[in-house]
């Protein structure tokens, strides 16, 4: 900087100086200026799409919303909530949204993980495995949806059919209250084990070999090595998988919709699907219940990281 | 003894592992059989695992339930689209984040990173409402424009910006290149790698989207494969499974076969993005 500026006096001092200085001040605006231009098609997509929506969302939780005629729309201050709370038809989407989150990021998480110590190594098996676990997660959630609805199908379905073949009684899968959410959990699991198992195995790899060696020149069991040298070693991951299927888990509704409608009889409705529900018939409610959403997501963010920064092994 | 015993343990192991693979492949392959089955096949116990002859009109069939070409022909658009916006927005922000200083820099870095945490399906219904009152629910805007600020992208290519050596630039700007020239000649194609991953995976989301378009549209004119294929359940009958199966196979073939040729770098932009 120092030099340019050197210069720039020079040029002030030379005679024809006016016309120059103002060429000059308008550089020095533009080079103010220019990095707010460069962001600004950016801050103005993040402004529009989501900052304003999220207040907008807000403000129309407060109203009982009039989608032919928005001048007959009525402020009704927190009825939209109160509504909510006393409601047993949320309380039963929050209870199933948070019983498919369980059980997502529990399964997801042990057997990702299991997956990941048993094919990590390098190899050209272990490769195109993980090619091959891998491949749900990129397949749209539509087809995925379809292709585990034919194969639970509880009459001509290949699921039942192996049950049946093995001697074991056939299940309902999602056609029955008690197995839908289980079903639904399983097709989640399904899809989400080959990415996070991937996310594992690059985890495991950047810890320094010069450790197992230590740890095998000591004679450590295997069990031993991974609770007490790879599961330690990969916990930033770990925090960081655990953060982002939870809030993936509390946004499901793709699967739900496709598979089961919600159904049967409210057993998978969820918390997106709920407010999906309302956004045509109550766009108040739906707006409220879209603000509960948003907030039970910034809790569980903070909440975890206020819980595990402690616990989790930094480098 | 022990070197048999040690054999018998890695086929068994290798066994293992080609079990764990079927559990993840063998869903596409039963779709794949079934989308060339007789109806009268898939309704046959025990299933039918290889049709007796392949029935390549039910792909006709499928794609005569509704206006697929329309459907494909919007996927495409809006896929491209929304990879190229993304782009031209992204390149400049992410220069200016990494190699310049500015009052309010941090601000509104963070102001990035919130719209990252905060999810289409909380935005949803006020973005609608906007839309509608800007008249046009009816174009394909609603699928593309609200997507024209890729938070992730931009952190990412941020990231990838700022380990260039700011001698480079300085070099440059030594030769008189100007701000845009660096920009457009230097960065860019130093950051293919991480561009490459954004398109990817902006493709393989924008593609497979499918609450967005649900939410976003009433009509099929500007609907996208997604809906289309998820909608012949309705058109074609719950239980025309073979229909089904040739509709779906059709919405993954095309992501299939990109991850056929470049699984590496999918791979490898996925899981980037999971540990960064």
């Amino acid at each position: 900087m120092a030099p340019l500026e050197a210069t720039e006096r020079m040029k002030e001092a030379s005679p024809e100086s006016g016309k120059r200085t103002r060429t000059v001040r308008r550089r020095r605006l533009w080079e103010g200026l220019r990095p707010y231009v460069m962001i600004a098609p950016a801050m103005a997509g993040i402004c529009l799409f989501v900052m304003y929506p999220v207040v907008y969302l807000i403000y129309l939780s407060f109203y009982k919303y009039n989608l032919m005629n928005k001048a007959k729309s009525k402020f009704i201050g927190l009825d939209n909530y109160h509504h909510i709370f006393t409601r047993g038809d949320f309380y039963k989407a929050l209870g199933n949204t948070a019983a498919y989150t369980v059980g997502v990021v529990v399964l997801t998480m042990a057997i990702s993980l299991l997956i990941a110590v048993w094919i990590g190594k390098k190899g050209r098996l272990n490769a195109a495995l993980q090619a091959g676990i891998f491949t749900p997660h990129i397949i749209s959630i539509v087809s995925v949806s379809l292709v585990w609805l034919w194969l639970m199908d509880p009459s001509l379905g290949f699921l039942n059919y192996v049950l049946k073949a093995l001697g074991l009684p056939a299940s309902q899968w999602l056609q029955s209250s008690r197995t839908a959410l289980l079903s639904v959990i399983l097709v989640s699991v399904w899809q989400g084990v080959g990415y996070y198992a991937l996310i594992m195995v690059a985890a495991i790899r950047s810890i320094p070999t010069p450790l197992f060696e230590a740890a095998a020149l000591d004679n450590a069991g295997k069990t031993r090595i991974f609770f007490r040298i790879t599961l330690p070693l990969i916990s930033p991951q770990l925090f960081f998988v655990l953060i982002i299927m939870t809030i993936g888990s509390f946004k499901v509704f793709d699967t739900v919709k496709i598979m089961t409608g919600g159904g049967p009889n409210d057993a998978t409705n969820t918390l997106v699907y709920y407010i999906y529900s309302f956004r045509t018939t109550n766009i108040g409610y739906a707006s409220a219940t879209g603000v509960v959403l948003m907030a039970i997501i910034a809790l569980l963010t903070l909440l975890y990281f206020r819980l595990l920064s402690k616990k989790v092994y930094y480098q | 003894m022990k070197l048999e015993f040690g054999r018998l343990r890695t086929s068994i192991n290798a066994l293992l592992k080609i079990a764990l693979l079927l559990v993840f492949v063998f869903p596409f392959l039963w779709m794949i059989s079934t989308s060339l089955q007789t109806f009268r096949e898939t309704m046959a116990f025990p299933p039918t695992w290889i049709p007796a002859s392949p029935q390549w009109g039910n792909f006709a069939e499928a794609m005569q339930a509704g206006p697929f070409p329309v459907y494909a022909r919007n996927s495409l658009v809006i896929t491209a689209s929304v990879i190229v916006l993304q782009l031209a927005v992204m390149i400049p922000a992410a220069y200016a984040f990494a190699k310049y200083r500015f009052r309010g820099k941090s601000l509104l870095f963070g102001m990035v990173l919130l719209a990252f945490m905060i999810p289409g399906q909380v935005t949803f219904i006020p973005v609608y409402l906007m839309m509608a009152d800007w008249g046009v629910i009816k174009t394909l805007l609603p699928q593309i424009v609200p997507f024209m600020s890729n938070a992730f992208g931009i952190f990412l290519l941020r990231q990838y910006f700022m380990q260039i050596p700011e001698e480079i630039i300085e070099a440059a700007r030594l030769d008189n290149a100007s701000e845009l020239a660096i920009m457009s000649r230097i960065m860019t194609p130093m950051s293919m790698p991480a561009l490459a991953t954004v398109a990817l995976f902006s493709f393989v989301s924008h593609w497979n989207d499918y609450f967005w378009p649900l939410v976003m549209t009433d009509s099929s004119a500007v609907r996208p494969l997604t809906i289309g294929i998820s909608m012949l359940r309705e058109t074609e009958g719950i239980s025309n499974w073979h229909i089904i199966m040739a509709g779906n196979v059709v919405l993954v073939v095309p992501i299939l076969l990109v991850y056929l040729i470049c699984s590496k770098q999918i791979v490898k932009a996925f899981v980037y993005s999971g540990i960064k």
